[in-house]
């Protein structure tokens, strides 16, 4: 064994809600808030006698899902089932694909730090989710709801590709980013429709042979939130790392084997839940209920043909074809909407370059999709409107924080730029007659910043420009006012 | 002639002539179900009530000169398998389920019930369906019509003998692995398992999901016929229901098959085969060859020694899962007594399940464990495409496979539930049938000394049963088995 630094070898399982209007395999409508068993058939509910008959949508997404991570499509996928007791799964199986999924291979570059990792995929494939639990705080009884029972459910499985907890959430970030864009899912994490399961090992050395050695394989189960896979990650990590320290002979993955364990968020630790001798046999059992998936090729032709570019290489391009830098570009191109509207915008707008028009998207319009949290799509102001206002700044028509103003003022009345702009005289003066009576008021009204700036502190001309800018209500073209000043003061 | 010796066609004409009222149809039913039920036990639940109140609204619309459907008024008996929302218990026969009422109608149901058919109660059958004698019922074993000592036959013992006692004209039933056909000859009934895939299991309380079909029973081809006609088709609920054109069964059924060639498989004649069935068998061949049909020995070299064996691993493995569902949580029986969840499961389990059952899930539970999978389920898979392989070659030559039903005649009640592989080897003639997933129809062919019926299985391809029927109406029109009533209708009438 040779005493190298251990080397976090995490593989992950992400499953996420697919945005199918229908469940899984009944007509039952998937929705979050209805009341508890209101959304529910005999075929949801596993009454004897019922057979699923499959939903077309959620073998559609799971494919664009599956070729957008650069997988292959088998010609022939089926279903299985896994069988396990639980109160929330009515038949006690899960339909779901064991050995012969819908996607295969493929990978995801995450950007991580001005840099990105490549994480390699292992399969894609489809399966029904189960209901929800709860339990009475006196423990006195437990409820069911089966609104959720069979919701399609997709699973993505990755190579041990990941080395740190940063990387593992980075990386269930850069999925549910793909899967938006993709319109796969819609990856509410409050609602539920993102969950995490990180399988995290320590590579400690090799063995005598050569071949890596590893700690047991502990896997984290039912994480729904970004903050909880990096916490879970890390607290794993430390875990693995004392237990081999401790014990750096028996903490071994041949002799332990994989663990399941669940995150305590309040708490901040894990805590097992099976060891391997307690590990589930889940008798698959091929679904004598449903016919093998034969994707036609022609169809899966269609739905590469029809897959939107991907954000990481969208991002890319903008730092590339707009001169974007790395930071502006991910935050441009984190939401496909944004990125459209920002590449629109750049297209329609006659004077303002693209990393003004990133300053505007970033200032302006999303500053006001955060404060009023609504999409872009929700928002009464086009591409075309923006560049309209930024054009006016780049002319010198109006200044740049008259610019916002602008804006802010399109937005509340529906109005243009211009007319704005004309209603309320907004248009910045350039007349140096009238310019030259500000900058001699604003110096006699201050001679300390004036006095200060002689003597060689420039930044006490900022606090001039700022004077002459309010006296002129804040129409003055800020370069011209600092001129004239600059002039002035050194004349 | 009483109106309960109708078969169901003469009471479909005599309906439509309104020479016979859907009331006095019913009534009929009724009536015999009533006189002979009590010693036959051949329903679990009857809805008299619900029955001529159905009758009186099809009497209406067939008053009004209303086309009610193929089996306008018409009595059919439904086994307890088959999902009936209308407020009667669906059972399958298990404690289990005693008190489950299904939200919904099966896919058969709602055929039977757009067809104009008056549905007057569900028969008893072995516990899900699990069983070849009606003795693994959870609640009564049913008798055989034509000696109160023996079984009728099962899984669909109820249904068969519910027939064969001319309490219904026409009954539905569900064949896994010869759980019409089986009961059939027993009875001495025509029962008929469809192709897989030609009648939708929706709301069919699943034994084993790649095996089970829904047939009917009747005691002419030409009944039987009639209720496939009213039950096939495809349903998009069922996504193994196939979509393909049911044709007009009834129109061709007087069309011999000619010419005709016969295939009869040496192992379908070997160790095991009662004489008197054999001889009995090989009279109903020797009526066909006198019709001009040609006999052929055949080879099905996979079908009888594995056909057992690989039928009992596939069905079991499939029962285990379809049967997980039971569980006392959401539905069914759950225990009163339990100290937490997991004792609850057991519990409920233990007390709602025969052994039968109980045993089935076990051998299927086991198939499908790591570590033995390959060995039993896989294997299984594999044998049954060469199954399948040795009757896709016979067809290439033979136009449809001929040989018994069944190796014995009914057997006494109590003969073989002490030895449940006795037991199982009353499938030996008809599990390789379902397992090819063709059609297969068993139909009387005469009786033995004792009085018993005895059954010719007649085995054609997928999709075939327009010629199958006609092929079976070929003999039946030669012979006169179905006019002979079991002793037990004479004493009682």
């Amino acid at each position: 064994m040779s005493g190298a630094e251990p080397i976090p070898t995490i593989g992950m399982e992400v499953h996420l809600h697919l945005a199918t209007a229908t469940k899984m395999f009944c007509a039952c409508a998937v929705e979050y808030d209805a009341p508890p068993n209101s959304r529910v058939c005999p075929v949801c509910l596993g009454m004897p006698g019922v057979l699923p008959v499959m939903n077309r949508k959620a073998v559609e997404l799971a494919i664009r899902m599956a070729l957008a991570l650069g997988g292959t499509i088998p010609d022939f996928a089926k279903w299985d089932r896994k069988h396990y007791y639980y109160p929330d799964l009515p038949k006690n199986y899960q339909i779901s694909e064991y050995d012969q999924p819908l996607g295969v291979g493929g990978y995801l570059d995450v950007p991580l730090d001005g840099e990105t990792f490549r994480v390699g995929i292992i399969r894609v494939h489809l399966e029904e989710d189960a209901g929800k639990l709860m339990h009475a705080e006196d423990g006195a009884c437990s409820v069911v709801d089966l609104n959720r029972t069979g919701t399609p459910l997709l699973e993505v499985v990755s190579e041990p590709d990941i080395h740190s907890a940063a990387q593992a959430r980075a990386y269930g970030e850069a999925l549910r980013q793909l899967a938006i864009y993709l319109g796969v899912g819609h990856c509410n994490m409050q609602l539920g429709q993102m969950r995490f399961e990180p399988n995290i090992s320590l590579q400690i050395g090799t063995d005598e042979k050569g071949e890596p050695r590893y700690t047991p394989i502990s896997e984290i189960k039912n994480l729904n939130s970004f903050r909880a896979v990096e916490r879970a990650v890390a607290f794993e990590i430390a875990r693995h790392r004392q237990e081999y320290e401790d014990d750096p002979e028996g903490y071994a993955l041949e002799r332990l084997g994989k663990s399941t364990r669940g995150w305590l968020d309040d708490r901040e630790e894990t805590f097992l839940q099976r060891s391997k001798e307690e590990a589930h046999d889940y008798r698959y059992l091929p679904e004598p209920d449903l016919v093998p998936v034969v994707p036609d090729r022609k169809w899966v032709d269609e739905i590469r043909a029809g897959l939107p570019e991907l954000p990481e290489h969208r991002r890319r391009r903008f730092i590339d074809e707009y001169g974007l830098p790395e930071y502006d570009a991910g935050v441009l191109t984190a939401d496909r909407q944004v990125a459209d509207f920002y590449e629109e915008y750049v297209r329609i707008a006659a004077n303002t370059d693209a990393k003004t028009a990133a300053n505007w998207m970033m200032q302006d319009v999303m500053r006001i999709l955060n404060e009023r949290k609504v999409a872009i799509a929700e928002i009464q102001i086009g591409p075309g409107d923006v560049a309209e206002v930024s054009d006016m700044v780049v002319a010198g028509t109006i200044n740049r924080s008259t610019g916002s103003d602008v804006f802010a003022k399109m937005l509340e009345s529906g109005k243009s730029a211009q007319t704005i702009v004309k209603e309320e005289n907004l248009a910045q003066t350039s007349d140096e007659g009238e310019l030259e009576a500000i900058a001699d008021q604003v110096i006699a009204e201050n001679p300390g910043p004036a006095e200060d700036f002689r003597s060689g502190k420039e930044k006490a001309l900022g606090r001039l420009i700022g004077q002459a800018m309010r006296a002129s209500g804040g129409k003055a073209n800020p370069k011209v006012v600092r001129e004239i000043l600059v002039r002035k003061l050194r004349g | 002639m009483a109106t309960i010796d109708l078969t169901a066609c003469r009471m479909r004409e005599a309906l439509r002539a309104r020479d016979l009222s859907a009331v006095e149809a019913a009534d009929a039913s009724i009536e015999a179900i009533d006189r002979l039920n009590p010693r036959i036990r051949a329903f679990l639940s009857t809805d008299a009530q619900g029955a001529r109140r159905r009758a009186e609204e099809i009497d209406k619309r067939l008053d009004a000169g209303e086309d009610v459907g193929l089996l306008a008024g018409v009595p059919v008996a439904v086994k307890d398998n088959m999902c009936t929302d209308d407020g009667q218990a669906t059972t399958c026969a298990s404690r289990i389920l005693e008190n489950w009422r299904a939200p919904y109608n099966a896919h058969v149901v709602e055929r039977l019930l757009e067809e104009g058919a008056v549905i007057v109660g569900k028969t008893n059958m072995d516990e899900f369906a699990m069983g070849s004698s009606t003795e693994n019922s959870g609640f009564e074993a049913t008798r055989n019509p034509w000696d109160l000592d023996r079984v009728p036959g099962g899984s669909s013992g109820g249904s068969a003998a519910a027939v064969a006692a001319r309490m219904a004209p026409i009954a539905l039933g569900s064949d896994t692995g010869g759980s019409i056909r089986q009961p059939a000859a027993l009875c001495g009934v025509v029962g008929l398992k469809p192709t897989y895939g030609r009648v939708s299991r929706y709301g069919l309380v699943a034994f084993a999901s790649s095996l089970d079909q829904i047939g009917p029973f009747a005691r002419t081809v030409e009944d039987a016929a009639l209720l496939l006609q009213a039950t096939a088709g495809h349903d998009p609920r069922d996504s193994t229901s196939v979509p393909q054109d049911v044709p007009d069964y009834l129109a061709t059924l007087d069309e011999p098959v000619t010419p005709l060639k016969i295939g009869v498989p040496r192992e379908f004649f070997g160790d095991g085969l009662d004489a008197e069935v054999e001889k009995t068998v090989r009279g109903a061949l020797a009526v066909y060859e006198g019709l001009g049909a040609e006999l052929v020995n055949i080879d099905l070299p996979h079908s009888t020694d594995y056909a057992i064996a690989t039928y009992y691993i596939v069905a079991t493995s499939e029962a285990s899962s379809n049967l997980a569902r039971y569980d006392g949580v959401h539905y069914g029986h759950r225990s009163s007594d339990h100290a937490d969840m997991i004792d609850m499961y057991m519990r409920s389990r233990e007390e709602g399940f025969g052994d039968e059952v109980k045993r089935r899930i076990m051998l299927g539970t086991y198939a499908l464990s790591a570590g033995y999978y390959d060995a039993y389920y896989k294997k299984a898979l594999q044998v049954r495409r060469l199954i399948r392989q040795d009757f896709d070659r016979a067809f290439e030559t033979v136009d449809c496979i001929m040989g018994p039903t069944s190796p014995t005649a009914a057997f006494r009640m109590g003969e073989k539930t002490a030895d449940p592989l006795t037991m199982y080897l009353s499938d030996v003639y008809t599990a390789s049938c379902s397992l090819a997933a063709i059609a297969g129809v068993s139909i009387p062919c005469g009786f033995t000394e004792a009085g018993l019926p005895v059954g010719l299985q007649i085995l054609s391809g997928v999709f075939t049963e327009e010629r199958l029927l006609r092929i079976a109406c070929m003999y039946e029109r030669e012979t006169d088995w179905a006019s002979r009533l079991p002793p037990v209708c004479e004493e009682a009438s």
